[in-house]
C-alpha cells in the first residue's frame, strides 16, 4: 500500500475496467486512497477486479453494468454519474475501445457502425452529458484514451483510426471548453500495450506493459498535461510519420 | 480469442518445443481457449525446469494475467485466490499485515496454480509439510468444460496436487495463511566440512523451523560434501523495508564462465564468506526465501544451450552410501556445477504424483552438454536403487520406467486421467515423454 493517500475523498470512474490498461489504472488510484466505480460489460471479470483492487488497497470499489454499445445504457451510466461529478468528487477515465481488424471491415461495412458507437458515440454521448455537472462543480479529471493509430490514416488500420482520431478532436475541443471551468482532460495515444489487443498480432514491438503505463498516465493527468504519448519514444515515431509526404505515404504498407 | 505461436523452454532452458500460446486476461478468456483446444496445458511462471509445461504442437494457456486476489477471511486467514497470483506478491501484500504462506519455493516468482500442480515444497517441509497440506479447495476447469469445487480428500484432489496440470486448469484456490509478527528470520549458518556431518547436522536441524544446506559439489575425497548449513527461527523484529535492487542478466553467459575453474572459484568465495566459528544475523523473509530472485533471470548465466536441474529424494537409511556415491559421480564427471542444495523432506504429500516423502533430498544444476545425459542417468539408477525418486518439476530426461518404479501410485492417477479427461487433451511433452497417459511412451 503506498503511504500517499492524496486521492482520499475521489471516485474514479474507469469504462472498459476489463480492459489491462484499465485494471492497473484502478490499482493506482486505490493505491493513492481513490474510490474507484469499474464500468463495463462483463461483470464476473469486474467483480473480480474489484475485490482484489479493494483487498489490496482496502477503498471502495463499485462495479456498474453498461454496454456502450446501447444507448440508452450509455444515458443510465451518465446519470448514475451526474450526482457525483456535480458533487466535485468524480474523475474519469474512457479506455473501452473495439478494434476489430481492418480486413474484416473492408469485407462487411455493417462491422463499421458499431465500432464507431463504442469508440466515438458513446464516449462523446457520455462526456457531453457529464460536462454541466462538471462546470458547475469546477473540478474534475478526464482522461480519455486514443491511440497513436489516429494520428495518421495507415493503410493497415485506418478505420480503427479514424475512429480515435474523432475521439480525439472531440477531446481537444472538449479539454478547452472544460479548462474554463477548472475541469481537466488528458488525451493518452499509445503506441502498443502489452494487452490481449495486440497478443498474437504480427508486428507488434516493444510493448508498454500495463502497469507502468497506467502510473505514467496516471502521473501525466494530476500533473494536467494535455496529450501523452506513451511509451513515450511513440512522440518521435508519430512526428516523423505525420511528416511524410502523402505522395511517398500512400505507397507505404504500414 | 488470439494464440502467439512461440518456442518456449522450462527454467532450464532445454529442451524447447513450440506451441500457440494463449494468455487469457479473463476467466471467460480462458474458458474458450481450453474449450477451443485439442490439446492444451496450462502454464504459470514457467518455473519448473524441464519439458512439464511445455506442449508441443498444442496450446499452452498462460495464466500471468489471472492473478488477482479474491478474498481474504482475517480471521481464518484464508485466502482465496486466482492461480497466476505469485508467492512474492502474496508476500509483499500480506506480510505487512501479520500473515505469510506456511511454504513456499525457492523462488517467488512460482505462481500459486504451479505450486499446487507441483505439490511444491520448502525449507521447512519437516515442520509444515508441503504447499497443498495448506490449499483447502480449488477449482478445476475440467476438458468437459465443467467447473468442479475440489476440496482436500476427493480423489480429483489428490490427482491434482502433483499433477503437472493433467487434471484441468484451476481457475481459483482457497489457501490459509500463517499469522505472523515482524518480517525477519535469526538466520545461522555454519560451515560443514563433509557429507557425514552435513548428514548428521541437517538430521539435528529437523527440529528448527526452517533448514537448508548448500554444498560444494566439486569438492573431492575427504572434501565430498563439504558446505554451508542454513538454519532459521522466524522472529518478532520488523526490518526497515530495503529498496528492492532488481539485477538481470544482460545476455547469455559464454560457455566458460562455467568452466570447472570458475565455478570452484565461486563456490569457495561462496563458503568463505562464513567465519569458521559460523555466524547468526537478522536476515528478511524475502530475502531467506527467494535467494536467488535478486538475479531475475539468472538461468541465462547458463547459455544458450540451456541446464538441467537433477533433484531427488532418497529415504534416511539410504542417504549415505547414495549420497556419496552421487556426489562422487558427479565429483568425477567434472560437471561443474554452482551450489548445490541438501534438504530434508518430511512426511509424504496428499498428491498421487506429490513428490514428497521423508528423506533427503539433493538438487543441482548441470549445464545441458553432450555428456550430461549420461551422469543423469547414472543419478536416476542411484536414486531408484536407493528406493527414492526423482522430482518432476526439475526433470527432463528420465525414462517412463524409473518413473512408475518411483510413483507407485501413478495407476491410481491414470485412472483419475480416464475418468475425468477420457480423450486426452490435457497433455504435455512431459505427460508423453513419460508416457504418463498410459499407452506408448516416446522417449
Ligand atoms: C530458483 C528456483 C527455486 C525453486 N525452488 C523450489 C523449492 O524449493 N521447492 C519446490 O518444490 N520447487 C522449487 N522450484 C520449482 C517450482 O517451485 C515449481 O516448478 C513450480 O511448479 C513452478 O511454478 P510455475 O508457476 O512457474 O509453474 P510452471 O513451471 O509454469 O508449470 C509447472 C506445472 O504446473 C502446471 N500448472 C501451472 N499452473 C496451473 C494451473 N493454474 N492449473 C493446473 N496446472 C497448472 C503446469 O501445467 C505444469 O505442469 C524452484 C524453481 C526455481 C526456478
Ligand atoms: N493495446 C494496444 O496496443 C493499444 C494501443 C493504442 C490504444 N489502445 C487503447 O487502449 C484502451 C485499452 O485497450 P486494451 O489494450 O486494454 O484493450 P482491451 O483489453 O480490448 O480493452 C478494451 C475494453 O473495452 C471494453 N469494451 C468493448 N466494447 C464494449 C462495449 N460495447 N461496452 C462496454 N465496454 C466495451 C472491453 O470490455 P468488455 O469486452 O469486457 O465488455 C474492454 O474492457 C483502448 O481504448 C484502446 O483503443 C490500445
Amino acid at each position: 500500500m503506498s503511504a500517499v493517500r492524496d486521492l482520499q475523498g475521489r471516485l474514479w470512474a474507469i469504462v472498459g475496467g476489463s480492459s489491462p490498461l484499465a485494471r492497473a489504472f484502478a490499482h493506482r488510484v486505490a493505491a493513492r486512497g481513490a474510490s474507484v466505480l469499474l464500468v463495463g460489460r462483463d461483470l464476473d471479470d469486474l467483480a473480480r477486479t474489484a475485490a482484489d483492487v479493494s483487498l489490496r488497497h482496502q477503498v471502495e470499489v463499485l462495479v456498474h453494468g453498461c454496454d456502450l454499445g446501447d444507448p440508452d445504457q450509455v444515458g443510465l451510466l451518465a446519470r448514475r454519474l451526474q450526482s457525483e461529478a456535480e458533487a466535485g468528487r468524480l474523475d474519469l477515465l474512457l479506455a473501452a475501445a473495439i478494434m476489430p481488424s481492418q480486413a474484416a471491415m473492408e469485407a462487411d461495412p455493417a462491422l463499421v457502425p458499431p465500432l464507431w458507437q463504442v469508440n466515438v458515440t458513446a464516449p462523446i454521448d457520455l462526456l457531453l452529458r457529464l460536462a454541466p455537472a462538471w462546470q458547475r462543480a469546477g473540478r474534475g479529471t478526464v482522461v480519455v484514451v486514443g491511440s497513436v493509430a489516429g494520428d495518421r490514416g495507415r493503410l493497415s488500420n485506418h478505420l480503427y483510426g479514424a475512429s480515435k482520431a474523432a475521439l480525439a478532436t472531440f477531446t481537444a475541443g472538449f479539454r478547452n471548453r472544460m479548462a474554463r471551468a477548472g475541469v481537466h482532460v488528458l488525451t493518452v495515444k499509445p503506441g502498443f500495450l502489452d494487452t490481449g489487443m495486440t497478443w498474437g498480432l504480427p508486428g507488434i514491438f516493444l510493448p508498454g506493459q500495463p502497469d507502468p503505463v497506467a502510473g505514467t498516465i496516471l502521473a501525466a493527468a494530476l500533473n494536467r498535461k494535455d496529450v501523452l504519448y506513451v511509451p513515450g519514444f511513440w512522440w518521435l515515431i508519430l512526428t516523423i510519420l505525420k511528416h511524410i509526404p502523402e505522395p511517398i505515404f500512400k505507397r507505404l504498407k504500414i | 480469442m488470439r494464440a502467439k505461436t512461440q518456442t518456449l523452454g522450462g527454467w532450464g532452458r532445454w529442451p524447447t518445443s513450440t506451441a500457440s500460446v494463449f494468455r487469457p486476461e479473463r476467466l471467460a478468456e480462458l474458458q474458450r481457449a481450453v474449450a477451443d483446444a485439442p490439446s492444451v496445458l496450462a502454464r504459470g511462471a514457467g518455473r519448473s525446469y524441464g519439458d512439464q509445461a511445455l506442449n508441443q504442437s498444442g496450446s499452452l494457456v498462460l495464466t500471468t494475467r489471472l492473478n488477482r486476489l479474491l478474498g481474504f477471511d482475517p480471521t481464518t486467514g484464508l485466502l482465496v485466490a486466482e492461480p497466476g497470483v505469485t508467492f512474492r506478491d502474496v508476500l509483499a501484500t500480506f506480510q505487512p499485515r501479520g500473515w505469510r504462506l506456511p511454504v513456499s519455493p525457492g523462488t517467488g516468482f512460482a505462481t500459486l496454480g504451479g505450486a499446487i500442480a507441483n505439490d511444491v515444497h520448502g525449507k521447512n517441509h519437516d515442520g509444515r509439510g508441503s504447499f497443498s497440506d495448506h490449499v483447502q479447495w480449488f477449482d478445476l476447469l475440467l476438458a468437459s468444460g465443467e467447473v468442479r469445487r475440489v476440496v482436500r480428500g476427493d480423489a480429483l484432489f489428490r490427482a491434482t496436487v502433483g499433477g503437472m496440470g493433467l487434471t484441468g486448469v484451476i481457475i481459483a484456490l482457497a489457501v490459509t495463511l500463517d499469522r505472523v509478527t515482524g518480517n525477519a528470520v535469526l538466520l545461522k549458518e555454519q560451515r560443514i566440512t563433509d557429507l557425514d556431518h552435513f548428514l548428521s547436522a541437517l538430521q539435528a536441524a529437523r527440529a528448527s523451523s526452517y533448514s537448508v544446506g548448500w554444498i560444494d559439489a566439486l569438492a573431492r575425497g575427504r572434501a565430498l560434501g563439504r558446505g554451508l548449513l542454513e538454519t532459521a527461527e522466524p522472529t518478532d523484529t520488523t526490518l526497515p523495508p530495503e529498496r528492492e535492487r532488481r539485477r538481470r542478466v544482460p545476455l547469455d553467459f559464454p560457455g566458460f564462465a562455467l568452466s570447472a575453474p570458475m565455478v570452484r572459484a565461486f563456490n569457495l568465495a561462496y563458503r568463505w564468506r562464513v567465519p569458521t566459528a559460523g555466524r547468526e544475523r537478522l536476515a528478511p523473509v524475502a530475502k531467506f526465501l527467494y535467494p536467488l530472485d535478486a538475479i531475475e533471470d539468472w538461468n541465462r548465466i547458463y547459455g544458450k544451450r540451456g541446464f538441467h536441474q537433477f533433484q531427488c529424494v532418497v529415504p534416511d537409511a539410504e542417504a549415505p552410501r547414495a549420497l556419496t556415491a552421487m556426489l562422487q559421480a558427479i565429483a568425477d564427471a567434472g560437471a561443474a556445477s554452482f551450489l548445490a542444495v541438501l534438504k530434508t523432506l518430511g512426511p509424504r504429500g496428499q498428491g498421487m504424483l506429490s513428490f514428497p516423502q521423508p528423506g533427503f533430498t539433493l538438487a543441482l544444476d548441470f549445464p545441458h552438454r553432450a555428456t550430461t545425459g549420461e551422469l543423469l542417468a547414472r543419478l536416476e539408477r542411484l536414486t531408484l536403487d536407493a528406493g527414492g525418486r526423482l522430482y518432476l518439476a526439475k526433470d527432463s530426461v528420465a525414462s517412463p520406467a524409473s518413473i512408475a518404479a518411483m510413483y507407485p501410485d501413478l495407476p491410481a492417477f491414470q485412472a483419475v486421467l480416464a475418468e475425468v479427461d477420457p480423450a486426452g487433451r490435457f497433455t504435455s511433452d512431459m505427460a508423453r515423454r513419460l508416457g504418463v497417459r498410459g499407452g506408448e511412451a516416446r522417449r
